[in-house]
């Protein structure tokens, strides 16, 4: 089947606009922050850590949505709900060059690097659509977009590849379902890594109220990112098993082994060995704080790794990213 | 003396087992399995592609020797990697025991005893209702449906209700990490009893026979296999097909094979198949995938006598994205007995093949994978081709060791389009006959992978289980009220306690106690004596 061309360059401009849009959305963000001191307190969580066996057992309520002000919303306010306005748009236009994309290549829009970076970066904003519906984080929607453009940024320049048809490897509906779960996993797991760094700053600063003393103020309380990268990460490390599960299916299929060691498989065991850490930390007294929060960015580390090194640089049986090939 | 001396052994044995079965253990020995598989990811390894390994040595001297040494290019199968995989196995079977045990004493015990003072509960609530205990708890107890609970009476008339929830998250969890346990031990199991063995079939009728291990090009057995009990089967490749896009990406692979297996080899039965990339052969407890592909160009040599001899073997390809593939194709003298004689008159055609020649002035390369306009850059040799030598031969090289020995030498250099020839000096004709494909076969057998996935499966099923779901306890006691005015009603008290690192139970206890406390007094609104 041929591309088609007129759709895959709509994609790309699409796809630039998108980007564009996340970085205003940013700025509006940093704006907010910027001005807004206030409502600083008013996100605090409070804590009450009780023992109890297995371990202790954080017990947090979801504090009460800030109050708004009747008399007009204040500059700040307004310029974070700008900010929400434009990451919606930037979502939505990231969205359809995805889907165009898709369309213009008559299959799955996740054939090679370039593609599969965008759709990662898209699970994690709608993720984080969803998570700023139900929790009031609406301020570190800034520290979120910052990782996801640039490597929205670096797949739409380094990786970039043309929209082609597949290669016969992938010519297979696993590529649906392993590469949409790993996809999705992948994207879902670099929010806990960004909760749980902001966590680490945070609760330096609680230490020491001269380390980060401009940033950590303004962030939600500790045990709020904690929450937020705890739950974010039980909800998409299943997932991610069921993801490297079924590429393991498909690579007995296409590859004649089900583990062949693959750089990007190895990778991948490394990522879900460091996950399954943290959640054994997070059992562990004397490891539930800090040091996951520590763990949990390790992991996300090897996550980004994965997602770019492992392709540029090391050649496996991976490496169709029609980037090196 | 000898008795406490027996002692402290016992006690050094204990300590080292619950050191090893402690959480921190574990939680070290996961980090350092994360650690230790990671250069598996990043240096080359054998496993994977061996001449690599060798050239990462070359090229970083002696840090790449020392790397060897220390078994970096066989990660996953160095002594200190098992060391990390088999203290954690032992670390996990420690862990897992005592928790199974716990397990089950747990699951027929009963809810703990209601605490004496609720409100030091993480989650109290309460209020005063106008009813008497019994029926507060008769009204309690079908909002607790689900949980298990038991009612226990109290001193001074008090009654309370124990109930938990929950229990399913230590199944999950236990489900999964012995899912986890037993996937370990099938994997190794089916590297031990497994194998792998790969071969290059002629796509033009050509077949293969899984009856020995010498009918492979390279076979890789597992542990306890030596090769004498293959399960026997054969293919025949009677064509391949590859389809290109213009750029030269290749768009599907397809052998037209047969095969028989079972009663079929007795039979000489051939069942057809249509073998692609992402759907391998399975027969006799085998599997047999396509991997690769290449061209063999074929020859023929017309000798002085006029006696021809026909040939083709397959040549590796240089370049996977154009097909330039290099190789050697050699020829015996006919009806030359005389091992010396015959071995001055050997003759070898090597150079490059190209499926779409490209020529920049005279030097051949191809512009494309597929078969549109098939020529050859030929060096031909003839002499001594080392074959009786004792040496190993590359199939895909001449024995370089005779040409500096001067006992082979080069005669003839030229590019040929298909049909056309060369001459040698002594009226030796080469002529480039025409072209057939060749696919690069699979063979796979590993027995254990079926309970692989099968333990694969228990293990998503247990992560979800235990992730999901939330152990809770709550607490309901209903007291007398004491005093003056205290005549016929009773404080309620709901206190709670999540068991697990569960954020968020505040909200959930906020309903449920409002439920609780709301149920008796919906109760004696509706049946109000
Ligand atoms: C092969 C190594 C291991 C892996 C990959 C692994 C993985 C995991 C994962 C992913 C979880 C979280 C999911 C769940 O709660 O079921 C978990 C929980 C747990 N693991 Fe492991 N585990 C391993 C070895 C061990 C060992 C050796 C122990 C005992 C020392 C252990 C004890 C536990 C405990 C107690 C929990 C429950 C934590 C909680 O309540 O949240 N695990 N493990």
């Amino acid at each position: 089947m041929t591309v088609n061309t007129t759709l895959a360059t709509y994609s790309d401009w699409t796809y630039a606009t998108a980007i564009a849009i996340y970085v205003l959305s940013m700025l509006f963000y940093l704006a907010e922050q910027a001005f807004g001191r206030f409502a600083r307190r008013s996100e605090r969580v409070e804590a009450a850590t009780v023992g109890g066996s297995g371990g202790g057992t954080a017990v947090l309520d979801r504090p009460a949505p800030p109050r708004v002000t009747p008399a007009g919303r204040p500059l700040p306010e307004r310029l974070g709900r700008m900010g929400v306005a434009l990451t919606v748009l930037g979502v939505a236009l990231h969205a359809s060059a995805v889907l165009t994309r898709g369309l213009a290549v008559h299959r799955v829009p996740w054939g090679n690097m370039y593609e599969y970076g965008s759709a990662v970066c898209l699970a994690a904003m709608v993720t984080w659509l969803v998570l700023m519906r139900r929790f009031p984080i609406r301020r570190l929607t800034g520290f979120v977009l910052l990782p996801i453009v640039v490597l929205l940024f670096l797949g739409g320049t380094v990786l970039y590849a043309n929209a082609a048809p597949l290669q016969p490897a992938l010519q297979s509906y696993w590529l649906v379902i392993h590469v949409s779960a790993a996809a999705t996993s992948s994207g879902i797991l670099l929010l806990p890594g960004v909760a749980s760094l902001l966590y680490l700053v945070r609760t330096a600063n609680e230490h020491n109220p001269r380390r980060f003393a401009r940033l950590a103020p303004r962030l939600p309380g500790a045990d709020m990112l904690d929450r937020l990268a705890y739950r974010t990460t039980i909800f998409a490390f299943p997932l991610f098993t069921f993801g490297i599960v079924c590429g393991a299916i498909w690579a007995e299929s296409a590859w004649g082994r089900f583990w062949g060691w693959d750089p990007k498989e190895t990778t991948a065991l490394v990522a879900w060995v460091v996950y399954a850490s943290y959640l054994h930390a997070r059992a562990t007294a004397g490891w539930r704080g800090n040091r996951a929060a520590v763990i949990n960015v390790l992991g996300f580390a090897v996550m980004v790794f994965n997602l770019f090194f492992i392709n540029l640089v090391v050649s496996g049986l991976h490496s169709y990213a029609g980037v090196n090939g | 003396m000898t008795g406490s001396r027996i002692g402290a052994v016992l006690a050094l044995l204990r300590n080292t087992w619950r050191g090893l079965t402690s959480m921190r253990t574990a939680l070290a020995l996961l980090f350092l399995l994360a650690l230790g598989a990671l250069p598996g990811a990043l240096l080359p390894q054998r496993s994977l592609n061996a001449p690599k390994v060798g050239q990462y040595i070359t090229e970083h001297g002696w840090w790449g020797r020392v790397l060897d040494k220390l078994q970096f290019y066989d990660v996953y199968g160095s002594v200190w990697f098992a060391a990390i995989y088999v203290l954690l196995f032992v670390s996990l079977v420690g862990c897992l025991v005592p928790r199974s045990v716990e397990y089950a004493r747990q699951s027929v015990a009963k809810p703990v005893l209601t605490p004496r003072n609720l409100g030091r509960m993480p989650h109290y609530a309460t209020s005063t209702v106008d009813a008497s205990p019994a029926d507060v708890l008769a009204a309690v107890r079908p909002k607790l449906r689900g949980w298990r609970a038991v009612e226990r009476e109290e001193d001074g008339g008090a009654r309370s209700i124990s109930a938990e929830r929950g229990f399913l998250r230590e199944t999950g969890n236990l489900l999964f990490h012995f899912a986890l346990l037993g996937l370990l031990v099938a994997y190794a199991v089916g590297k031990m009893y497994g194998y792998e063995g790969q071969v290059i079939v002629q796509a033009d009728g050509s077949q293969f026979c899984n009856s020995g291990v010498l009918n492979y090009d390279s076979f890789r057995p597992g542990l306890r296999v030596d090769g004498t009990q293959l399960d026997p089967f054969c293919v025949k490749v009677n064509g391949f097909t590859a389809r290109y896009l213009p750029d030269g990406q290749a768009e599907s692979y397809q052998a037209d094979v047969q095969y028989q297996s079972g009663a079929d080899l007795e039979t000489n039965t051939w069942k057809p198949y249509d073998l692609r990339v992402n759907s391998p052969l399975r027969t006799a407890g085998d599997r047999v995938y396509l991997l690769g592909n290449g061209y063999s160009p074929v020859f023929t040599v017309t000798f002085p006598n006029g006696q021809q001899r026909t040939g083709h073997v397959q040549w590796e390809p240089v370049d996977q994205q154009t097909k330039l593939s290099q190789g050697a194709t050699k020829f015996d003298p006919p009806d030359v007995t005389d091992p010396v004689l015959r071995r001055q008159q050997q003759i070898a055609v090597t150079g490059l093949f190209a499926p779409t020649a490209v020529y920049d002035g005279k030097v051949l390369s191809s512009g494309f994978p597929a078969l549109t306009s098939p020529a050859v850059a030929v060096q031909v040799y003839r002499g001594d081709l080392g074959t009786d030598s004792g040496r190993g031969q590359s199939i895909f090289s001449v024995d370089h060791q005779m040409i500096a020995d001067g006992r082979l030498k080069k005669v003839a250099s030229q590019n040929l389009g298909l049909g056309q020839q060369l001459r040698l000096d002594d009226g030796t004709t080469v002529r480039f006959d025409g072209v057939v494909p060749w696919v690069n076969l699979q063979v796979s057998h590993d027995p254990t992978q079926d309970l692989v996935l099968v333990f694969a499966i228990l293990i998503i099923g247990g992560l979800v289980t235990s992730l999901t779901v939330k152990r809770r306890r709550v607490w309901v006691r209903a007291t007398p009220e004491s005093g003056a005015e205290g005549g016929g009603r009773t404080v309620v008290e709901v206190g709670g306690l999540a068991r697990t690192d569960q954020a968020g139970y505040g909200e959930e206890f906020t309903r449920l106690s409002g439920e609780l406390l709301a149920a008796p007094r919906q109760r004696a609104e509706q049946d109000p004596e």
